[in-house]
């Protein structure tokens, strides 16, 4: 065996590029296969377009393009009429990896982390080596400008190949991105057109122009003129800090001393409890923050741990609301009952969260199969990793058989029904970069399934009368087949007339029908019902990787069955 | 074969029949709910009438108001009326299994099994007030054997003449009681009646002539005893004023299922206890103290044994009145054994004949009332 030196070895090693990472690892964007590429991509570009035109306080036009240019290959346009970027942040905010407004600060936005849009220019660059190309223009005065990038892979540096002012007529302002990479489309309840469609459900307050490879259109037209409530940012709250954060945030601190470090940096620190943090900490609160040490920060995150502070204000986050995701659920299935329920303001690790579920039962829907789940973050469609999420294992913990649906041991109740969660918080944590799974907080697992619990006490209200009515027609029908027999029994033993008997069963019509009383009437009437809208990711599932990723989850549960 | 003019005594059950249909018509014709009531046929409705010495009907009835839910057994049961009247009209008899296919034809007001029919039958027969066999059903049941020293007189079947059943010439067999009696008359010189619970034992003493040794009638009741059979006993010993003395395994089941019914009649039928009942009954045994007495061999009591004990003495009617039954019942479950009849053979196969049936006979102390 060949022995080698420490310095043969040394020359292997050497720096990993955040950028470099990726590449390798593009999995854990969701850029795994083509399919979820195209849907990833797509995304991203939304997800940015909306949050922008939020903050600007815009009413978001968004105009989404899917052209398809080879057999796997596409180029996704998305354009927004959001408030434009300034030509030195452009090259950043598309050509570098964790670069962002979003990370450090505490605000219900869909992006968090300054990855998404610069890992789908790095993608598009990997499948196809071609550049982005961006448009923004920021007032009606200022020009438009364009710039085609790169993402330099080793030192994760954007790399601008071509720039130039051009004009750009009928807009005044807005964002325009243009990327072509390999993908695959396919419809189906994982595609990029329910991914859409999903989004103006849980946002009516966008237009959505859509353009799928097909060169068909779709129009999502939004439902109401409001923005939502401007997303607050907050401070963190103590609780939720973890020691390398505490360690990072002294670092870069203005303050002067521990005492005002604490009051100014975090929420619900005053003088009064930031003493009492010290005190627990044992640390002096004039200690200057740099010279805190590292087990000085320990120190004082078991201090913060040991004081009791008062929860983080909860009015920095805005819930959909039950009747606006109601409404939502109505365009998208047509059932016989719904009903939704927003939960008040929880806290998980510092972080405020609000909860909201909605139900729509019965109608066209399949009474045979699992229940359908609409997932959402801060107002995002989340189709990918169900069964790892937080949400689907709270619903599988859910007692659903005393709200009338069918449910086996520690699994997904059946019957016709579609459930819909929307988690909304300043930090939803993810369980991986791509964002489509929740972690599993207990907190936010509690408030799931009261929310759950709230809408499942209504449904089995519903499923109680639905029952009582079919109960009661029943009865009815027997009526209606055993009067003859009273009649002619009675004929026969009194042996009265044909004309006679005919009036008897008049009149025991009558007797049993009155006492009876008027038939309750379940009348399902849903005009928000849109069939062509409804139609859309609604297509045979076709994907392979779908069926795969369901495969472990049944052979757990057969394990289960067996046990 | 069935006559086809109605007989004087079946005219009247016709009346109440069409008198009960009558009056539910006009209920329903000024739109008013008609009611069927019924007697509840339960053992919390009857009371142990100690003159009369059986049990009793109390008022309790079971209502049924006309309403969606009731209407299919009403028409079941207006449809069994129809079905009764025309068989008592035409003087004819169906099973209770008959009467089940015969609903077939009802349409939707068919019976889906029989015990479906046999509670309709049971509540019309209630509603009623006189037995089954008087509107025209009879049930499946053998009525029970008979031996000894009796005759029974029947009519011909084909000539309606006089027919007379010597229960002496049945050889190693023996004379069936019919499931309606009603029309029997006896002529015997026998000194009383032993009523056995096994086909076994009463096989051993036919076979031994037992009858002829102690001038009685033997009855074997297999079991519970048959309405047919309660009601031959009981027309046997009235018609011939004799004693009737019952034998049977000692255990609850023996006592208050088999001698209980065959004296003072059951809850379930306790609107016709009148007729099918024998008050005259004693138990003769095997009683629990025969058991210490004959040192028999015994079998260890079970669950359901102790649990009819402790039923039968908080709730029997029949027992509460007796201290007698009582101090048994009490005795038997302080022994925590039972015995069977049969059991006597440990003492030799013929004991039975030779040295038991005699000491009890002679010792009407050791009966039990």
């Amino acid at each position: 065996m060949i022995v080698k030196s420490a310095e043969e070895l040394a020359k292997k090693q050497r720096e990993i590029s955040i950028a470099e990472f990726f590449e390798k690892n593009r999995h854990l964007l969701g850029f795994d296969n083509p399919r979820r590429a195209l849907l990833t991509a797509v995304k991203e570009a939304v997800d940015n377009a909306l949050d922008a035109c939020e903050e600007a306080r815009v009413l978001p036009e968004v105009n989404v393009e899917l052209i398809q240019l080879e057999e796997t290959r596409f180029r996704m346009v998305v354009e927004d009429n959001g408030p434009g970027i300034i030509k030195k942040q452009v090259p950043k905010i598309f050509g570098k990896l964790l670069y962002g407004s979003k990370f450090h600060k505490l605000s219900a936005t869909r992006g968090q982390q300054g990855i998404g849009i610069s890992a789908a220019v790095l993608y598009a660059q990997l499948t196809t080596g071609k550049p982005a190309t961006i448009i923004s223009k920021t007032g009606k005065d200022n020009p438009a400008y364009q710039l085609k990038l790169k993402i330099n892979t080793q030192t994760n540096e954007p790399q601008i190949l071509e720039e130039a002012e051009i004009p750009w007529e009928g807009k005044e302002h807005g964002t325009r991105i243009e990327i072509d990479f390999e993908g695959s489309y396919m419809k189906g309840r994982q595609s990029v057109d329910e991914y859409l469609k999903e989004t103006a459900i849980v946002n009516p307050h966008v237009t959505i122009i859509y353009t799928n490879p097909e060169a068909t259109q779709l129009l999502f037209p939004r439902a109401m003129e409001e923005l939502p409530p401007e997303p607050r940012e907050i401070k963190p709250h103590p609780y939720g800090v973890e020691l390398g954060r505490l360690l990072k945030m002294l670092e870069i601190t203005s303050a002067k001393t521990l005492q005002q470090f604490l009051t100014e940096e975090f929420v619900r620190v005053g003088p009064g409890t930031a003493q009492q943090i010290c005190q627990n900490a044992a640390l002096l609160p004039n200690t200057k923050p740099k010279q805190v040490s590292r087990e000085m920060v320990e120190k004082l995150h078991k201090g913060i741990q040991a004081t009791k502070i008062i929860a983080p204000p909860t009015d920095s986050i805005s819930p959909i609301g039950a009747d606006q995701l109601e409404k939502g659920l109505r365009k998208e299935v047509n059932a016989e009952f719904y009903c939704s329920t927003t939960r008040p303001p929880e806290v998980y690790r510092g972080n405020p969260f609000i909860i909201e579920a909605s139900i729509a039962f019965g109608g066209e829907q399949d009474a045979e199969s699992t229940v359908r789940i609409m997932r959402f973050a801060n107002r995002v469609p989340l189709l990918y990793q169900q069964g790892a999420c937080a949400i689907t294992q709270a619903i599988q913990a859910t007692a659903w058989r005393s709200y009338g649906l069918q449910q086996s041991k520690n699994s997904l109740p059946a019957g016709p029904c579609t459930l819909v969660v929307h988690m909304t918080s300043v930090w939803v944590p993810f369980t991986s970069e791509s964002k489509e799974a929740l972690a599993h907080y207990p907190e936010i697992m509690k408030e799931i399934k009261l929310a759950l619990q709230e809408c499942g006490r209504k449904l089995s209200l519903f499923v109680n009368k639905k029952r009582r009515i079919k109960e009661e027609s029943k009865k009815r029908s027997y009526i209606e087949k055993y009067i003859p027999h009273v009649a002619e029994a009675l004929q026969e033993i009194t042996k009265v007339s044909a004309e006679e008997k005919k009036k008897l069963e008049e009149n025991l019509y009558e007797l049993l029908e009155h006492t009876r009383g008027e038939l309750e009437e379940l009348t399902v009437e849903n005009p928000e019902y849109d069939e062509e809208f409804a139609k859309i990711g609604a297509e045979e599932e076709d994907s392979e990787q779908e069926k795969e990723q369901e495969k472990p989850e049944k052979k757990e549960k057969q394990k289960k069955l067996i046990e | 074969m069935a006559k086809k003019e109605t007989p004087q005594e079946n005219v009247q059950v016709v009346k109440k029949i069409v008198d009960i249909a009558e009056d539910m018509r006009l209920t329903i014709k000024n739109q008013k709910q008609p009611q069927l009531k019924i007697p509840l046929r339960a053992l919390s409705n009857v009371e142990y009438d100690a003159n009369e010495g059986y049990f009793k009907l109390l008022k309790n009835i079971k209502a049924r108001t006309l309403t969606a839910s009731t209407i299919k057994t009403f028409a079941q049961t207006l449809r069994m009326m129809a079905l009764s009247k025309q068989l008592v009209e035409t003087n004819d008899i169906a099973t209770k299994r008959e009467a089940y296919y015969v609903s077939k034809n009802w349409g939707e007001a068919r019976f889906l099994e029989q015990p479906e029919s046999d509670t309709v039958m049971d509540d019309f027969e209630a509603m009623m007030k006189v037995n089954r066999e008087q509107i025209g059903f009879i049930p499946e049941e053998k009525g029970g054997d008979i031996a000894g020293e009796l005759v029974v007189i029947d009519k011909d079947q084909e000539t309606g003449k006089e027919l007379r059943i010597d229960c002496t010439k049945f050889g190693s067999g023996a004379y069936s009681v019919p499931s309606s009696c009603e029309h029997l008359k006896f002529e015997t010189k026998a000194k009383f009646v032993l009523a056995i619970e096994t086909a076994g034992m009463f096989e051993r003493l036919n076979k031994h002539l037992y009858w002829k040794k102690a001038n009685c009638i033997l009855i074997s009741m297999g079991g519970v005893p048959t309405r047919a059979c309660r009601r031959f006993v009981r027309m046997l010993a009235d018609a011939q004023k004799l004693p009737v003395l019952v034998f049977c395994d000692s255990d609850p089941y023996g006592f208050f299922s088999i001698y209980r019914t065959l004296k003072v009649g059951s809850g379930n039928a306790a609107h016709i206890n009148e007729f099918f009942c024998v008050p005259q009954a004693k138990f003769l045994g095997v009683t629990p103290q025969d058991i210490i007495d004959y040192k028999l061999p015994t079998h260890p009591l079970k669950e359901v044994d102790y649990k009819k004990i402790k039923d039968v003495i908080k709730n029997d009617p029949f027992c509460k009145q007796s201290k007698e039954w009582q101090k048994a019942l009490e005795q038997m479950a302080k022994m925590k054994v039972r015995a069977e009849q049969q059991a006597l053979a440990a003492w030799g196969l013929n004991f039975v004949i030779d040295k038991y049936l005699p000491d009890k006979l002679n010792n009407p102390k050791t009966w039990l009332p």
